[in-house]
């Protein structure tokens, strides 16, 4: 042993020109499995009930009573009405598909570009993709009106002959909202398998070890299923990576085919995936750190690991404020006075004034204090930096749509645009339907990819003296 | 003939031991031996003789057919069984056509891959006989086991326990079929 650690100082680079570890404290093998599978099988702490009964409200009181009644009665019980036909439904819908995006974005893409400390953070942003998801898929699909002709969308043979109009960016989006649920998910169980297999070998009671044994469909881990496994991840790493940015792209779409001031930009499907893993990374940011805190996973996602993520959040930032300036700009060299008019009334009108600021102050403005390393290391203010750039972002998708349609071509088409209560109890039933099923998920499976941050620490490495190497790289 | 054993497992501490283990039974002359581990170790795959895996196929005919097909429906639907003029354009053209089918590509491309990845590992499957072993549980938290298989022509139950324990395998213990 001595003879190894004395191998490893002679071999090692100088201290700052070395990596700091994944996972800090040089913990082992066996540590890591107890410690990530002892919240999901430990006893259920008080802090969860105190957030899981609200976010059980919100999924089985406010969400079903609000769909109930709005589908019984009609659409109208929303605020949305000439001229302005799409409210929050749509900026919902927009907002929860933003959110999911950042969470295919640490997951997929920083796998491809072999971002190692991704693996602590992966499982619990894919959890955010896919529940978000689910959330987002909600809206168009009640929005629609007669809820009971979804089918409509699909393209199914029917008694009345009738096809979908596969030429409406409206119809794409049916086609890549679902395939983003259905390869989100496919992504986020594969990933699961092995860790799932960990559950069901430490199960203690029948129960669990038949549910975990079912999930886990009989995974051993041998050389064989790694091989197959590891072939099957990467691709849909790669697959995924497609889907961050086609998904935002179709959902700009659906603006930008319009002819509608403020709409009718060729920088929307750009701007809505930039938008999205903005948005998606203040919610990673709001997410992961009460559950770093919460369960204990300071060793393991590292302040470093949450250094990133702001790093991340501030590069989407800086696009993001491009984008903002570059749709002013464009706006005014257009020489379009209908462009002219909806971008300065963004800022200077008189009824949604505060959306415009809100968005450039947050989005642009606040999000700078990421630069101060100080600032980046208090989890605290980044936690509510996180919160508020949610609102922002959704205040950006606000000023998008309702600024674009309350006031058109024709003034004597004007309105303004309120939620009812409706609306308000929708948008909060679907947040605590999210936030049940991430409480959910955190309590029954491991919400970290336990062994993919096995084969991401030396103790995993054959070639490393801690993975049992003898001497140097053999 | 078909034993009642499965084969003779051993449990190894570390990715090296596991690693130098395997290539050493390889170098023995045995063809019929697994690896278990609780994160894929590389090079392992190398020492088993795996080429590349298969998964990509798999993936890329479910991709490309649903690609085909979406093609072939969103023709089929619009141009063929129910033409319909939309803003004077033609009824069927690939640029429109292209967005779907590319999004059930993808759709496609990933049931494939997971698919593939379950067919070609032989899952689902409702038991192993290395899931009976009590020490094997270990194998998805900090151990590897080693287990060659009763079948190969150079089992010997005596012969092979003394190969294994040389590499410093322990818990070596047979595992029923």
């Amino acid at each position: 042993m001595s003879e190894a650690v004395t191998n490893l100082k002679s071999l090692a680079a100088p201290a700052e020109l070395q990596r700091a570890p994944i996972v800090v404290n040089n913990r082992g093998l066996g540590w890591l499995t107890d410690k990530l599978l002892a919240f999901a099988e430990g006893k259920t702490p008080l802090w969860w009930w105190i957030l899981f009964v609200p976010a059980v409200f919100g999924a089985t009181v406010l969400l079903p009573g609000a769909l109930i009644y709005q589908i019984s009665t009609g659409v109208g019980v929303w605020g949305n009405n000439q001229p302005v036909a799409w409210g929050w439904d749509i900026i919902n819908f927009v907002w929860w598909v933003g959110v999911a995006h950042a969470g295919t974005l640490i997951s997929a893409l920083l796998f491809l570009t072999r971002q190692h400390w991704r693996t602590t953070i992966g499982r619990a942003a894919e959890a955010m993709t896919v529940f978000s998801v689910m959330m987002a898929g909600l809206y168009p699909a009640i929005h629609i009106g007669r809820a009971w002709f979804a089918w409509f969308m699909f393209p199914i043979p029917n008694s009345n002959g009738l096809w979908p109009q596969f030429r409406s960016p409206l119809m794409w989006d049916v086609f890549a909202v679902n395939t983003y649920l259905s390869v989100s998910t496919l992504f986020w169980y594969m990933g699961l398998i092995p860790d799932i297999a960990a559950m069901r070998d430490r199960a203690t009671t029948r129960v669990r070890k038949f549910i975990y044994g079912f999930l886990a469909m009989g995974w051993t881990g041998s050389t064989l299923q790694w091989h197959n496994y590891e072939k099957a991840y990467v691709i849909l790493c790669g697959l995924c990576t497609l889907l961050v940015f086609t998904v935002s792209s179709i959902v700009g779409l659906d603006f930008c085919t319009s002819q509608l001031a403020g709409w009718h930009a060729t920088i929307f499907p750009l701007y809505f995936v930039v938008g999205a893993v903005y948005c998606g990374f203040g919610m990673v940011l709001v997410l992961l750190i009460p559950l770093r805190k919460f369960c204990h996973l300071e060793d393991i996602i590292t302040p470093r690991h949450m250094d990133r993520i702001c790093k991340l959040t501030l590069l989407s930032s800086l696009v993001i404020a491009y984008i903002y300036l570059m749709e002013y700009f464009i706006a005014w060299y257009s020489g379009d006075p209908y462009e002219r008019w909806v971008f300065s009334h963004r800022l200077l009108g008189h009824t949604y004034w505060y959306g415009g600021w809100i968005m450039i102050v947050v989005n642009v403005g606040l999000a700078q204090l990421l630069w101060f390393k100080r600032f980046r290391q208090n989890l605290k203010l980044v936690f509510i930096l996180g919160i508020l750039i949610n609102i922002g972002m959704w205040f950006e998708r606000f000023v998008i749509i309702v600024g674009s349609l309350y006031q058109d071509f024709l003034p004597a088409n004007w309105g303004v645009y309120y939620p009812t209560w409706v609306d308000i109890c929708t948008f909060l039933g679907t947040l605590g339907t999210f936030f049940t099923m991430y409480l959910l998920f955190i309590k029954f499976l491991p919400l970290i990819a336990i062994s993919e941050v096995k084969g991401a620490l030396p103790q995993g490495d054959p070639h490393h003296p801690l993975g049992g190497a003898k001497g140097g790289r053999s | 003939m078909k034993s009642k054993y499965y084969g003779l497992m051993a449990e190894f501490d570390s990715p090296a031991a596991i690693l130098s283990a395997a290539e050493k039974i390889r170098a023995a002359g045995y063809n019929r031996w697994d690896v278990f581990t609780p994160f894929p170790i590389h090079g392992l795959d190398k020492v088993a003789g795996f080429k590349n895996s298969l998964v990509g196929w798999f993936s890329l005919a479910f991709g490309g057919g649903a690609f085909v097909a979406t093609m072939g429906l969103i023709w089929f639907s619009n141009a063929f069984d129910y033409p319909m003029i939309v803003g004077g354009k033609p009824m069927f053209s690939p640029p429109m056509a292209f967005v779907p089918s590319y999004i059930l590509m993808i759709m496609g491309a990933a049931v494939g891959a997971f698919v593939g990845m379950l067919a070609l590992n032989g899952m689902p499957r409702l038991h192993h006989p290395m899931l009976a072993k009590e020490r094997f549980a270990q194998v998805t938290r900090d151990k590897f086991f080693l287990v060659i298989g009763a079948n190969d022509k150079k089992f010997s139950e005596t012969e092979t326990r003394r190969l294994l324990e040389s590499l410093g395998g322990t818990h070596i213990e047979m595992v029923e079929a």
